[in-house]
């Protein structure tokens, strides 16, 4: 019987190498007449380990890592393909402490399957939420994911089987469902990860929610700096219609569903969705008033779903164990689990999916490692882009949307993203600004012109020209965006740049205030 | 404005691009997006051509196309790299490589090296945030990016012959 060996073809582990560690070990297997079987899987999300090897034992999967081109010859001189020991062993990859504590529920499958797989899907539970909802009528398929608690992973934390129950009882035949793949917040990547890694989870999500609501037609808005990811999904979703998991008659139940993938054209604001519609519709990503809501009248004047990938991917587990089973998982109203990223300055960076109320200071220190320059972590980037700046102070408030709002900041997409005390808080407030600048619709004018102003006021600030009287303006401005925007982007842009200056005001040239 | 014009050639795979995309809802991106990927970017020429087609004004085409910063109105370098500005990067050297880009090509950003082999561009996250600082060139992510390691990239895409 061959060897099995798994080698990750996810974007972050080829970015890393692994395409040419596939090779080389392909080649040394044929060099040395061993009959080996290589399988490309999702990655485990444990990306320090990266390009991450994986060999197939009775015992279960052994993890090597990160593995080189050069270190091939080395690594089957010492066996590893028969469970041999060498210094990029970890183990088994299951009992490796940052997978080990994980509550894996959306990416039960990603890092272990072969992402293309049908066979592979089916045989670790794919499709049984899809055939459990093809039994139920719409209202049934709604109240389970209403029961599930499952709130909006995209940023809003809006409970979806509410938004569903809008949308199946919105009248007319023709609907939507669009799946928000813009993924625009930097350090966040699960939505990239389950995309390329199970990409039958996002459809099979999706496809329930067109049985739940009545729609037969479904989009994924995917961002274009996602090339893996677009030809992932293609190809998924070629292979489910041909399986007859999509189409005319999804799953043998007379009801027709069908997917398109669309690519965004690098606006963070198309990931706002009234302005992802427009940009559907092909037109410039503007957002818009609101109402009527997208779930009323949304792409093309239709009643429309709109859902996070992360929202849309939870759902077939939520159908086939019940939603009690999700519910339990979590605290207080936030329900499930969240799969964190860990991203910037972190020791071990990567995918972890834990239920809610878990402490920023048990993901950065027991997964993440600690900082990568060994230096103490001083602040830390929590949701994106419009996200707070959370200070050490506060990495012992769970993480829950509850609690999180009630310090001004907020959980988002799930990405934190590390800084060590090297990073100028003053400079990374500019940049906040500077991105809602480039980033703009142009609707607004406090957003339009208020980012603009805030880069040179910050600059001012920064070069100590009137500091009191920038100080202030830069006050009032972050006040007149926070109100006067239409969307996000502009309401919430002050939000790094107010935590910056609360939390850091000696980085901005101001004397800290005694004792928090 | 060097090569703003295009050959025959091009203006025919622009005509069959929006023949096979024109009775798609919602058209204009697929469309856009496939003369991009054709030609490398949107000549002015497929302008009134999408125009016609759509049944709609040049001026909203070309609004359209400004919009979005994936579109480019000039021809690009024979490659076109584009090195993550965002917070994560930032967080793991990332202005350094950024620096380091626009020193080492001598150009800036939305600008080609003198021998057209690259154009350079910012991008805010590649979802690679796992692995900082990012780049891109082509399709192609790229993580860890240390400063040599840029070099090392830069010196293959120039040794490329241009096909
Ligand atoms: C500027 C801006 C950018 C956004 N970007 C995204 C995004 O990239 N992905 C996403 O799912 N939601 C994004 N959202 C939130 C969406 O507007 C919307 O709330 C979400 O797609 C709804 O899906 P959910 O309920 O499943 O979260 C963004 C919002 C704003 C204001
Ligand atoms: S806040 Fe900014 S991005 Fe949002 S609608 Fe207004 S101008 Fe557009
Ligand atoms: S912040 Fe650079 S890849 Fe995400």
């Amino acid at each position: 019987m061959s060897i099995r060996i798994f080698i990750p073809i996810d974007s972050g582990a080829l970015s890393v190498g692994a395409e040419d560690v596939a090779q080389a070990i392909a080649a040394e297997a044929a060099t040395r007449g061993l009959d080996i079987e290589v399988v490309r899987n999702g990655s485990r999300g444990l990306y320090w380990l990266e390009p991450l090897v994986e060999v197939d034992t009775h015992a279960g999967r052994l993890a090597f890592g990160p593995v080189a081109p050069e270190d091939v010859p080395a690594l089957f001189d010492a066996g590893f393909h028969e469970g041999g020991m060498h210094r990029l062993g970890h183990g088994l990859t299951e009992h490796i402490p940052f997978l080990a504590g994980q509550e894996r529920l959306t990416f039960r499958r990603v890092g272990i399957t072969d992402p293309l797989s049908l066979a592979d899907y089916e045989a670790h539970g794919g499709f049984e939420g899809l055939l459990k909802a093809v039994g139920l009528d719409g209202a049934a398929i709604v109240k389970e994911v209403t029961d599930s608690g499952l709130r909006g992973r995209g940023g809003a934390a809006f409970p979806t089987g509410i938004k569903w129950n809008t949308v199946l009882h919105a009248a007319g035949p023709d609907k939507y469902v669009v799946c928000n793949a813009d993924e625009g917040d930097s350090g966040t990547f699960s939505d990239r990860m389950l995309m390329e890694g199970d990409p039958y989870c996002l459809i099979e999500g999706m496809t329930i929610a067109g049985l739940a609501v009545g729609a037969r037609h479904g989009y994924i808005y995917l961002r274009s700096e996602y090339p893996h990811a677009f030809h992932t999904l293609q190809q998924a979703i070629a292979r489910a219609r041909e399986a007859g998991w999509l189409g005319s008659d999804v799953a043998g139940s007379g009801r027709s569903f069908e997917l398109e993938v669309r690519l965004g054209a690098g606006a963070y604001v198309c990931g706002e969705e009234t302005a992802m519609l427009e940009s559907l519709e092909g037109k410039r990503g503007i957002v818009r008033f609101k109402p009527p809501l997208p779930a009323i009248q949304g792409l093309f004047g239709k009643p429309t779903v709109i859902n996070n990938v992360m929202s849309l991917a939870a759902v077939p587990l939520i159908l086939a164990r019940g939603a009690a089973f999700y519910r339990d998982y979590g605290m207080g109203r936030s329900h499930g689990t969240l799969p964190f990223q860990l991203a910037g300055n972190l020791r071990h960076p990567g995918l972890v999916e834990k239920a809610f109320g878990i402490t920023l200071r048990e993901l950065l220190l027991d997964y993440g490692g600690g900082s990568a320059s060994g230096r103490p972590i001083r602040a830390v980037q929590v949701g994106g882009p419009l996200g707070a700046y959370v200070p050490e102070s506060q990495f012992d408030v769970p993480l829950d949307y509850e609690a999180y709002a009630a310090m001004g900041a907020m959980i988002g997409h799930g990405g934190l993203v590390a800084f060590d005390d090297t990073a100028d808080m003053a400079r990374l407030a500019r940049y906040a600004m500077e991105f809602c600048a480039t980033e703009s619709c142009g609707k607004c004018t406090p957003c339009r012109i208020g980012s603009t102003r805030g880069v040179e006021v910050i600059d001012r600030i920064i070069a100590d020209e009137n500091r009191d009287a920038n100080l202030a303006l830069l006050d009032s401005l972050c006040d007149t965006m926070l109100n006067g925007s239409l969307c996000a982007l502009g309401g919430m842009a002050p939000y790094p740049v107010k935590s910056a200056l609360t939390h850091f005001p000696q980085d901005f040239g101001i004397a800290p205030v005694t004792a928090e | 404005m060097p090569g703003t014009s295009v050959s025959p050639a091009n203006l025919a795979a622009i005509q069959a691009v929006v023949e096979r995309h024109r009775g798609q809802a919602g058209a204009l991106l697929p469309i856009l997006h496939a003369i991009q990927d054709d030609l490398g970017w949107v000549p002015p020429e497929a302008i009134p051509v999408i125009a016609a087609a759509l049944n709609q004004s040049r001026a909203e085409i070309h609004g359209v196309v400004s919009f979005y910063h994936h579109f480019r109105t000039s021809p690009p370098g024979r490659h076109v790299v584009q090195v993550c500005r965002a917070e994560s990067c930032q967080a793991k050297g990332g202005v350094a490589l950024e620096e380091h880009a626009k020193r080492s090509l001598g150009i800036d950003w939305h600008q080609t090296t003198p021998d057209g082999a690259v154009s350079l561009e910012p991008v805010y996250c590649l979802g690679n945030c796992a692995c900082s600082p990012a780049i891109r060139v082509g399709d192609e992510i790229l993580g860890r990016v240390s400063c040599a390691r840029f070099d090392r990239v830069i010196e293959g895409l120039r040794e490329e012959v241009p096909a």
